[in-house]
């Protein structure tokens, strides 16, 4: 860094030196931010690793008047919505995002510049803006729509049929009553569909236009040059984005609280998909306010915070190296 | 031929999926939107809009204390994370080109898609316990951690598409660095700055899972910074839970208040800034 080497040869520094420093200092605040979360974590579940050790990872007890805790139902909970948001929110976002960016500017170039492209162009303009605006309703409203409209549609176009006809596979078994796992995870689904889509976009148009070429010289269609060419090449920055979603997926709080269910204990176990559940976000969320600052029940949901903390850096991290590897590509083939 | 019509028709059949993926993915909004303004219109009128909440369970009452708390909040929150966004979106577009730089840059990736549930326990365990109550200040704390990282990545953004020949400009006229950074390279870029913060106050203006933790929800009007505080989106998720018919239409009534909000900075910035700052994620 070229400022501290200045600084080393003992000269004044400069009023430029200062500003250099001043907003590294101002920019280092996201490293005592992330410092100071995972502090507060640790720091503030000590008493229950120190009590329980490793079985509050495996416990499923859950009960804050004998004090006794364990978050192994949470975490399942977590794994298994949003598992169910990645299985049906991905595939359909990379639909969008290869549709969007791929597909739809042919149909456009074949509609021509008269009235029916200009038609086309604007109503992909408001298809494509809409799906970005899903990203901008914030997830109370979300878990509103949940709870008063969306769950019907769960249970009466998902779950009745699935309780029906395959009742007697486990995992569909219980009667449907639409708040529970099933539900939280498909609201899940259409909350990463903007973020994963907007990624899988932006990676796809990294893709080098010689790519392309090179298979349409050979007489490739359209989805051929899309499946060999493009998904082929930008593959890694989609699973970035993918993992992105999970991210999301994992640290999403009100939307999910507002449709799970809320089961405690052992009862959150996720062995049916129509069973109520709990994830770790939607446990915080729940019971924080009428936990006893007296007792070992902040100390358990902060430690089940920093459960979910651990999943949320170790995501993300890998989904920041996937995406940036691809883009990085692309800037390098810019300059 | 027949493998050439084969591959034509898997063509055709993918650009159907493709299709019908948009439409799957389009209806979740319209129906948000549909239900938001027809189930929240019949709750709006004036007393809604203008005072307190009523008695729990009866029809009355209003959404006027949750408003001046979001508000509050709000504000609060751009007093701190605006400039902090800033100048740090400022170091890392003319400084960052370095290791140091790219780590922040890096930091700020993970912590911009951090659950903010995590940041609520941050702010609970170093303002509510130090303050000894769920408050305004732990709110706004907590969401301008949120905002930084979003206010950062637009500055940057915004600052890197000013051309190098407009510092080189200022730097021949002797200018330094820093003033030029501030009143030329800043306001030059300043509206995809002005475009980040609009989009980041919309996203926080709809955050609720950290304000649980920190200002907690109030049936009164804003009285200290160091008392708790009602706000928009906590008052919809309380009335949502509530089991009576009037509270829900009520959480209905201040959802539409609170779309309102939020779809109009987005698509107001969207409409200004069309096709200039595609790269900014919210």
């Amino acid at each position: 860094m070229g400022e501290t080497r200045r600084m080393g040869q003992l000269r004044r520094p400069t009023s430029d030196d200062i500003f250099v420093i001043q907003s590294g200092i101002f920019a280092s605040a996201i490293i005592v931010v992330l410092v100071l979360t995972g502090y507060v974590l640790v720091s503030g579940s000590v008493p229950v690793w120190s009590k329980f050790g490793r079985g509050f990872l495996t416990g499923t007890t859950w009960s804050p008047v004998k004090e006794v805790f364990g978050a192994l139902p949470y975490i399942l909970g977590t794994i298994v919505t949003s598992l169910i948001a990645i299985a049906i929110g991905v595939p359909l976002s990379i639909g969008v995002a290869i549709f969007l960016s791929e597909m739809a500017p042919h149909a456009i170039r074949a509609a021509g510049s008269g009235v029916l492209g200009g038609l086309i162009r604007t109503m992909l303009r408001i298809l494509s803006s809409g799906i970005e605006l899903l990203a901008a309703v914030p997830s109370v409203i979300y878990g509103l729509w949940g709870l008063f409209v969306f769950r019907f549609w769960v249970l009466d176009y998902v779950e009745t049929p699935l309780s029906k006809y395959l009742g007697s596979v486990p995992v569909f078994s219980g009667t449907p009553f639409g708040l529970d796992i099933l539900t939280a995870g498909l609201i899940l689904a259409i909350m990463i569909i903007p973020t994963v889509s907007a990624i899988s976009r932006e990676v796809m148009t990294a893709v080098p236009l010689a790519q392309r070429e090179a298979a349409y010289s050979i007489g490739a269609t359209r989805w051929e040059v899309i499946r060999i060419s493009v998904l082929g090449y930008a593959r890694s920055g989609i699973f970035g984005a993918a993992i992105l979603g999970l991210g999301r997926a994992v640290g999403e709080t009100m939307a999910v609280t507002m449709v799970i269910g809320n089961a405690i204990g052992a009862q959150a176990i996720p062995s049916s998909l129509f069973r109520p559940g709990q994830t770790m976000s939607s446990l915080i969320a729940n019971e924080f306010n009428e936990a006893d600052p007296t007792s070992l029940h902040p100390a358990a949901l902060i430690g089940v915070g920093l459960v979910l903390f651990m999943f949320a850096i170790t995501i993300n991290v890998l989904a920041q190296l996937l995406v940036w590897r691809v883009l990085k590509i692309k800037s390098g083939s810019v300059e | 031929m027949s493998n050439q019509s084969v591959r034509e028709f898997k063509d055709w059949l993918a650009f159907i999926i493709g299709g019908v993926c948009v439409i799957l993915a389009m209806i979740p909004l319209l129906s948000i939107l549909a239900d938001v303004v027809l189930r929240g219109l019949p709750a709006l009128n004036l007393e809604f809009l203008t005072s307190g909440p009523g008695v729990i369970g009866q029809p009355g009452g209003g959404i006027a204390n949750s408003i001046e708390g979001s508000l509050i909040l709000v504000g609060l929150t751009c007093l701190m994370g605006v400039p902090l966004g800033v100048i740090s979106g400022i170091f890392l577009s003319e400084f960052g080109d370095n290791k140091y730089g790219r780590f922040i840059r890096f930091l700020n990736d993970v912590l911009s898609e951090f659950p903010s549930i995590v940041v609520g326990i941050l702010a609970y365990s170093f303002v509510v316990l130090t303050v000894g109550s769920f408050s305004t200040i732990a709110g706004a704390i907590a969401l301008s951690i949120i905002m930084m990282p979003i206010v950062t990545r637009a500055t940057e953004e915004s600052l890197k598409l000013v051309p190098s020949s407009i510092r080189d400009a200022a730097a021949a006229l002797g200018i330094k660095k820093w003033r030029s950074t501030l009143s030329v390279v800043l306001s030059t870029g300043r509206n995809g700055v002005v475009t980040g913060v609009l989009l980041a106050i919309a996203r926080i203006a709809g955050e609720t899972a950290p304000l649980i933790l920190t200002v907690l929800g109030s049936q009164l009007f804003f009285s200290g910074l160091t008392k708790p505080v009602d706000a928009l989106p906590l008052r919809i998720y309380r009335l949502a839970l509530l089991p009576y018919a009037s509270a829900q239409q009520q959480g209905w009534g201040a959802a539409l208040v609170l779309i309102a909000i939020v779809l109009t900075l987005n698509i107001g910035v969207r409409l200004a800034t069309r096709g200039r700052m595609s790269s900014v994620r919210s």
